[in-house]
């Protein structure tokens, strides 16, 4: 070893050495005394929106940011029940004409008068923004007239019977035609409308000045990745807003954004782990969760064409998934109950049809296929499949609330009855890339009606899968059964509200019979909020800052 | 001079368009982009025009083709989810990122330099155990649970500073900058510690093990002997010497200061552009995946290649020519 020269000990060196350490470490506890504390609202969203332009991307995180900002036609409330917003009524004329009458005495935030011709601009421009990667176009791609016989009126004419218009229009935010560059009268006509100037471009929207809409709040300032702070517009035709300033943060990590919240960073946060609600509420904080639209589903795959081979499935040289004993065995063998409780820790809802009750098209208490397993095994072994078979069930593991823990839990209640079942858990964009390419016999997924109605998750999960007519999109099991269609189709087509709730109840009940797919349950959305504040769900789970109460 | 210079540009640019091929490829293969992007109701047709929209519909030489013949003229193109050149989303994050990244410096050298003089200078006693002990423990804990027991304490616990975000910025010539401000500062702090705690400990470790060695140097000797005073001695002449290992690692742990912060920027939220990698390949942001790479990958090239120059500058052993041979 080798000695310590003597010099060094207790020198004006060392001194200085730990006087440096010591300035540092006292400037950090410095620094950390706290900030004035202003009054405000700071959000913690778990997802950034990824443009300020209300028709660039149809995103959840975009699409709830927008409506503090633009607001549309038709809104829905936190039932998802349409409600008056920009159009104070609309009745349909015939089949395919929609009247709407605009609410008189708004103005834009930068106080031009709200009139028809800010609708007509809206409807020619979302058709023509560039690069979008999920386009609004879909939602006016059907009318072919839109008018204003007179600055309050707005009449649209469609391509066909589409009894869904004002719920199509609660996903367009429209703009100021002014604000975004119109000069004169705007014309509609497809594909090539007149008098627009020219459209700002999505990232113009990043400018409070372009950003200019009808809601309670405006644009004040917004830095990607950082923040998006919202002011209240002073000439809001509608409750005054009840916060001065609101800033919204970024926090996409479940942990951070938790921990953002317990340290008093931001006052209110969107999807917690339900596993630190306990915790959030032994510190003192608020959580109130709200029913959602999405239910948590397995898909089973029905196919039979020619040459198709079921893959991941062994211990069978036929598709054992196109019996309906089979389905109905694999149904009967899942806990929904033991899943709600252990595994989603009460904060989810047992799913007996693919849209919860009370939403459009649903009936209430929808029988939920009981927890059966000896039955299970009898049904199994009627199909032929006495020793049961092999199975790979396929599921992402970070898209919905504890994913792969639900998979796991099914796959140990599989293998109970006979099927033993393997798990293949893959990340979101992975996992949606290989479901489309049909790699997986059993997949569990998810699936939100953002419409809110019966016909939205029928269409999307249930009818015969056909590409060319669009319809059963994501009925990657390929489930089909023509009465089912042949009643959603009626349902779609039809304005009466009463015939088509009758009708789409119909067409769900019929085609739970058939164990199309396994229902599990309904996603149950939690929100956290600090002392004082109170968020009242929606069924959308959109974090809109008008939900926001001031507890008294 | 000139050839090793060539030779080595030479090197520079193969080991750049080899990662180029790598990485387009490798992303190309996680999965497709449209199913993370489209709408999950969107129709066929829809899928369809985004696809061509977005340029995913042709054969895949064809888009490396368009992707390298954009790189060569310097677009390396546009964010599928942002609609702006990838190469400007990135540099919009990268202020945020550098800054972290030179207050992570900062810290390491700091405290880092005076700890390892004051261990080098008591070795063996208490205090230098303490400080090596505590140096261990800084390199060996995992960046992402020291993180979080850092959130724990200071924010949760103890309610001293924010748990993540960058807090207020100004602009200075055209930057943000978030260490001007009271309320910059305060949010800079935990995650520069979390970055800086490793680099802390490296420089700890050879700051103190400099000063052991120098102290026994004949020109220490001397300057004692001259009757210089202590403070002198250390602070100028054992200084000077033990610096120039501390500065070569640093440098070289700069550049991945600035690449890997992604843990660090993830746990505290920071809007650097390792936060913008993970947000990028979590909804399969081609481009802008691709041109991080690309950025990162130049990155290591030319500090790899200031520092050869530097050593052959430094020390006239390394003789370039050499590299001929």
């Amino acid at each position: 070893m080798t000695q310590t020269p003597e010099t060094a000990r207790r020198t004006p060196a060392l001194r200085w050495v730990r006087g440096v350490a010591g300035l540092a470490i006292s400037g950090v506890v410095a620094l950390a005394a706290g900030a004035a504390q202003a009054r405000d609202l700071r959000v913690g969203l778990s997802a950034e929106p990824t443009s300020m332009d209300p028709h660039f991307h149809n995103l959840g995180p975009n699409n709830a940011l927008r409506r503090h900002i633009f607001e549309s036609l038709v809104d829905t409330d936190a039932q998802m029940t349409l409600k008056p917003s920009l159009a104070l009524s609309w009745t349909p004329r015939d089949s395919t004409t929609w009247e709407f009458k605009l609410r008189p005495g708004v103005t834009f935030s930068d106080g031009t008068p709200f009139t028809a011709q800010d609708v007509i601009y809206t409807f020619c421009r979302v058709p023509l923004v560039e690069n979008s990667p999920s386009s609004f176009a879909t939602f006016v791609k059907p009318f072919t007239r839109v008018e204003a016989p007179d600055p309050l009126t707005v009449v649209v004419t469609t391509d066909g019977p589409l009894p869904l218009l004002p719920t199509n229009l609660t996903a367009l935010g429209i703009l100021s035609a002014k604000a975004s560059g119109a000069s004169g009268a705007v014309t509609f006509a497809k594909g090539n409308c007149t008098g627009m100037g020219t459209p700002p471009r999505s990232t113009d929207f990043a400018d409070p000045k372009v950003s200019v809409g009808t809601g309670p709040y405006l644009l004040r300032e917004y830095v990607r990745g950082t923040q998006i702070v919202l002011a209240p517009n002073p000439s809001y035709w509608g409750a005054k807003a009840a916060f001065d300033k609101v800033t919204m943060k970024p926090i996409p990590s479940t942990g951070p954004r938790v921990a953002a919240l317990l340290a008093g960073d931001v006052d209110l946060i969107e999807s917690p782990a339900i596993q630190d609600l306990p915790r959030i509420e032994a510190a003192g904080f608020t959580v109130t969760k709200g029913l959602s639209n999405r239910i948590i589903y397995v898909h089973l795959d029905q196919f039979d064409g020619p040459d198709w081979k079921t893959p991941t499935i062994k211990g069978s040289d036929r598709n054992p998934l196109r019996d309906v004993r089979v389905r109905e065995a694999l149904s009967k063998a899942i806990d929904r109950k033991a899943i709600v409780e252990r595994v989603m820790g009460g904060v989810a809802q047992a799913a007996g049809e693919v849209l919860p009750y009370p939403l459009s098209g649903t009936t209430k208490d929808f029988p939920i296929v009981p927890y059966d397993p000896k039955a299970a095994k009898d049904l199994l072994a009627q199909a032929g499949y006495p020793n049961g078979f092999e199975i790979t069930l396929g599921t992402p593991n970070d898209r919905y609330i504890n994913d792969e823990k639900v998979a796991q839990v099914i796959a140990q209640m599989w293998t109970r009855i006979g099927v033993k079942t393997g798990i293949d858990a893959s990340t979101a964009s992975t996992f949606f890339t290989r479901r489309n390419k049909f790699e997986f016999s059993a997949y569990l997924s998810g699936w939100g009606a953002d419409s809110g109605d019966m016909s939205n998750s029928l269409n999307s999960l249930l009818l015969c899968f056909d590409p060319a007519k669009g319809l059963g999109f994501t009925n990657r099991g390929r489930y089909c059964n023509r009465e089912v269609d042949r009643l959603t189709v009626e349902a779609m087509a039809t304005f009466d509200e009463a015939k088509r709730e009758g009708l789409l109840r119909q067409a769900s009940a019929l085609a739970m019979k058939d164990y199309p797919l396994i229902p599990l349950h309904f996603e149950v959305t939690p929100w956290a909020t600090a002392k004082g504040l109170r968020y009242a769900p929606r069924i959308d789970q959109y974090t809109l800052v008008m939900n926001v109460e001031l507890a008294k | 001079m000139l050839t090793y210079l060539i030779q080595r540009f030479g090197q520079a640019l193969l080991t750049v368009a080899a990662m180029a091929t790598l990485v387009f490829l490798g992303v190309y293969a996680i999965a497709d982009p449209i199913d993370v992007l489209a709408a999950p109701d969107a129709t066929p047709d829809e899928r369809a025009a985004i696809s061509q929209r977005l340029g995913l519909d042709r054969p895949l030489w064809m888009q490396f083709a368009t992707f390298v013949w954009r790189a060569l003229h310097g677009d390396l193109g546009r964010s599928f989810v942002y609609n702006e050149p990838a190469f400007t989303v990135i540099l919009q994050r990268l202020p945020a990122t550098l800054e972290l990244a030179f207050t992570a410096l900062f810290i390491a050298v700091a405290i880092g330099l005076p700890l390892g003089l004051w261990a080098g200078l008591r070795a063996e006693k208490p205090t230098d155990k303490a400080i090596m002990g505590g140096s261990i423990l800084a390199f060996s804990l995992p960046n992402f649970w020291q993180g979080l027991m850092l959130v724990l304490i200071f924010s949760v616990t103890l309610g001293w500073l924010p748990a993540g975000g960058r807090g207020e910025t100004v602009r200075v010539l055209g930057l943000d900058l978030g260490f001007l401000t009271l309320d910059g500062l305060r949010h800079l702090i935990l995650p520069a510690m979390n970055l800086a705690l490793f680099k802390l400990a490296v420089v700890i470790r050879l700051s103190r093990a400099g000063t052991r060695e120098a102290m026994l140097q004949d020109y220490v000797r001397f300057a004692r002997a001259k009757g210089l005073r202590p403070a002198r001695i250390v602070g100028v002449h054992v200084l000077k010497n033990i610096l120039l290992p501390v500065v070569t690692v640093i440098g070289l742990e700069f550049g991945s200061m600035i690449a890997f912060a992604v843990v660090t920027e993830t746990v505290f939220a920071w809007p650097g552009i390792g936060k913008l990698l993970i947000d990028s390949i979590n909804r399969l942001d081609r481009p802008v995946i691709v041109a991080y790479l690309m950025l990162t990958v130049c990155l290591f090239v030319l500090i790899n290649f200031v520092i050869d120059l530097i050593y052959a500058a430094l020390d006239p052993r390394v003789r370039l020519a050499e590299a001929n041979t």
